[in-house]
């Protein structure tokens, strides 16, 4: 009971703030809209029993690529307003396509059935889901079973990382940085002179 | 239940060149002007990998929970490899001395590449297939983008980049659709199901989901209808990334189709040996006609590699251990050939110009350097498969296994794709000993360079001799037969 009223509250805001995301007039709303649409997908995930999923969109998504969508909208200056012109004339067809595809979902989901072949089919050890969470369930092979895949991942964004550094690191000319050693070691004759100034002779030559 | 500690013996080459990568990264960002240091460091660390990799030994082992094997096919596979990447490396360091740009970032990105191939060629899971091809494909996008000023490099690298990740999609849509309807990603678990499912009963699910991941595969390779990229990717990148791209990643691509169709799909040959012969056929037949129009020797060495694809699967076609073993002496032969031909494209260079490309710039290259025109002729000649030259028997050893299995009509569309190839093969030699002279190109003073394109013309004359080509037979037959297809 309790589980269904949290699913439709859920769902209904999850909707409500995806369509928001779309029709809100300031950029940083829709960005806004979007991070609620993430916590009401974790939400559901929770009541999947899939509890690692959302905690992963919460921070993955919400905390990194959220955040990094906030930033390009508000250091970009991009005319949303522009971008919004074509909405009248595109939202027929828009409209259209989305019908297709809710039908398509329903159709496949209403036909639904298992493969023939399920049976002689062999399936991985899954551990049972009512004695361990997924999380303990992903942990125990994540490091053992699957340490190979783990490394290369690791090797995959160190790639990533250089390809980044090679791709658009340049060395600017004339571009002052801060040298903390230079500064302590800076003293007082470097920059300070003293010159005792005959009266009617000014300073001379410096 | 998993040992406790994975058997790594067999898998040392892999380490010690992923730990060398980062070596290497180290030693140049915090050692000034070490270019020079890193690229040779790499040549060494390759060098050990080799051995490291031999030292392996031939016999099928598994480890890290299957999702590894090593066998006398992988070895071989990798062996080519390496050389090819360490060849790469040497021409590498040749050209961009005289370019003057002096990263160090790319031998690194070179070893990672490679590590990404060796991983590719020793996968046994649907998962460490796509882990290979992603590490693998991650450090060739950013080297074909490498000379991030130019233009046409910059096109290269991002056209590359968004067909790869296209292509690596399709291959993922393929694997769940594999895992969905057969229960399981690894290859051996792969084989038995469906040898319990019997012949012709592979759920269609699966079929659908093998014909995806053949897509991606395919792309890999660049083999017709998935070749688009090849053209652009060849002509734009820097001629030591091509030279790269022309060789090792096809051998480590063509290495894990050919793993993946024998051994877990080895039973559903009915379904794949269609799909492969389309994309020889297609590939042969458009590796010739598209290459006879081109005036870029690049864009001519792309289309001529689509086509050598196109002829090594003819290999898998036939599904036995012969054509395996066809498979493996051509991208034996396909490397020597094709590294000779890029270090000799690497010599077009002139004072005021730079690098130049154009077929025509080798008018009547015989009277200026006889040397170079003879080199390339040699390796024309033996990418047309003109006999008694080495190209002739890498298409010999792949034509003959079709031939017993039955497949004429293939062989005779092999036998015409290769007479059309011939013509624009033949036409570089025409423009180098029979037109008009035109100015000269610098001297090619770097002594490697000289050392390799000498190697490989030698290596292609001599392979007619028993005692040059009987040691690479005999491997390869021991390689094919190491994979033990059914």
């Amino acid at each position: 009971m309790i589980a269904a009223i949290c699913f439709y509250i859920f769902a209904t805001i999850l909707v409500g703030s995806a369509v928001m995301v779309v029709f809100s007039k300031n950029p940083v709303h829709s960005v806004l809209f979007l991070i609620l649409a993430f916590f009401n997908a974790a939400g559901l995930f929770v009541l999947l029993g899939a509890e690692f999923v959302a905690m992963i969109l919460v921070i993955v998504y919400v905390g990194a690529v959220a955040v990094m969508f906030l930033f390009v909208v508000m250091m970009l200056d991009i005319n949303f307003t522009e971008l919004r012109k074509g909405v009248q004339d595109y939202l027929p067809i828009g409209l259209l396509i989305g019908f297709i595809l809710l039908v398509e979902m329903v159709v496949i989901v209403g036909g639904w059935s298992m493969s023939d072949g399920i049976a002689i089919t062999i399936t991985a050890a899954t551990p049972p889901a009512n004695e361990i969470t997924n999380t303990d369930a992903i942990g125990r092979i994540l490091y053992t079973d699957y340490i190979y895949l783990f490394q290369i991942a690791g090797l995959v964004l160190l790639v990533a990382m250089i390809g980044a550094i090679v791709l658009t690191h340049r060395k600017r000319p004339g571009v002052k940085k801060q040298n903390i050693g230079d500064q302590v070691r800076r003293r007082r004759g470097d920059a300070f002179e003293a010159i005792d100034v005959k009266p009617g002779q000014g300073i001379g030559k410096i | 239940m998993a040992e406790l500690f994975p058997n790594l013996s067999i898998a040392y080459g892999e380490i010690f060149l992923a730990l060398g990568a980062m070596v290497l990264l180290m030693v140049g960002v915090f050692k000034k002007d070490s270019v020079n240091l890193v690229s040779w460091l790499s040549v060494a660390f390759m060098a050990i990998a080799l051995f490291l990799t031999i030292g392996a030994g031939a016999e099928q082992q598994y480890t890290f929970s299957n999702l590894f094997v090593a066998d006398g096919f992988t070895r071989f596979m990798k062996i080519l490899v390496l050389v090819a990447a360490a060849l790469a490396v040497i021409m590498s360091r040749e050209f961009f001395r005289l370019e003057g740009d002096n990263r160090f970032e790319f031998p690194v990105l070179l070893v990672l590449a490679t590590v990404g191939m060796m991983i590719m060629v020793s996968a046994n899971d649907l998962m460490s297939l796509y882990m290979g091809i992603e590490l693998q494909s991650l450090s060739l996008y950013v080297l074909a983008a490498f000379k991030r000023d130019s233009e046409r490099s910059t096109e290269a690298g991002l056209k590359y980049f968004v067909l790869g990740a296209l292509s690596s999609g399709i291959l993922l849509y393929g694997c769940s659709l594999v895992y969905g309807f057969i229960g399981s990603t690894n290859f051996s678990s792969i084989a038995t199901a469906l040898s319990n499912m019997g012949d012709g009963n592979a759920p269609i699910g699966a079929v659908v989901g093998l014909v995806f991941v053949l897509a991606g595969l395919a792309f890999k390779v660049s083999a017709v209808p998935f070749h688009m990229w090849t053209p652009d990717v060849y002509e734009g990148s820097q001629t030591p990334v091509t030279a790269f791209f022309a060789v090792a990643p096809k051998v480590a691509a063509l290495a894990l189709l050919a793993r993946t169709l024998y051994v877990p799909f080895g039973d559903m040959s009915g379904s794949w040996t269609q799909v492969i012969m389309f994309m020889s056929i297609a590939s042969m037949l458009l590796g010739s006609f598209a290459a006879i129009m081109q005036t870029n020797i690049k864009r001519l060495m792309a289309y001529s590699s689509i086509g050598h694809v196109g002829f090594a699967l003819l290999g898998l076609i036939a599904g036995t251990s012969g054509g395996l073993r066809g498979l493996i002496i051509y991208m034996t032969i396909y490397l020597v050939m094709n590294v000779g031909t890029f270090v000799c494209i690497m010599s077009m260079r002139r004072k005021e110009d730079g690098m130049v490309e154009d077929i025509k710039e080798l008018s009547g290259l015989s009277q200026n350097h006889p040397a170079l025109a003879l080199a390339i002729s040699i390796f024309m000649f033996s990418l047309a498969g003109v006999p008694p030259l080495a190209g002739f028997f890498a298409k010999w050893y792949v034509i003959i296994p079709i031939v017993t299995q039955g497949h004429f009509v293939l062989a005779t569309i092999a036998v015409l794709a290769s007479v059309v190839g011939a013509y624009y093969y033949i036409r570089i030699v025409k423009v180098m000993y029979f037109d008009d002279q035109v100015e000269g190109f610098l001297p090619q003073k770097s002594f490697p360079m000289k050392i390799i394109v000498t190697l490989a013309a030698v290596l292609i004359i001599a392979f007619i001799v028993p005692q040059i080509s009987t040691p690479i037979l005999e491997s390869a037959t021991a390689a094919a037969q190491g994979m033990d297809p059914n």
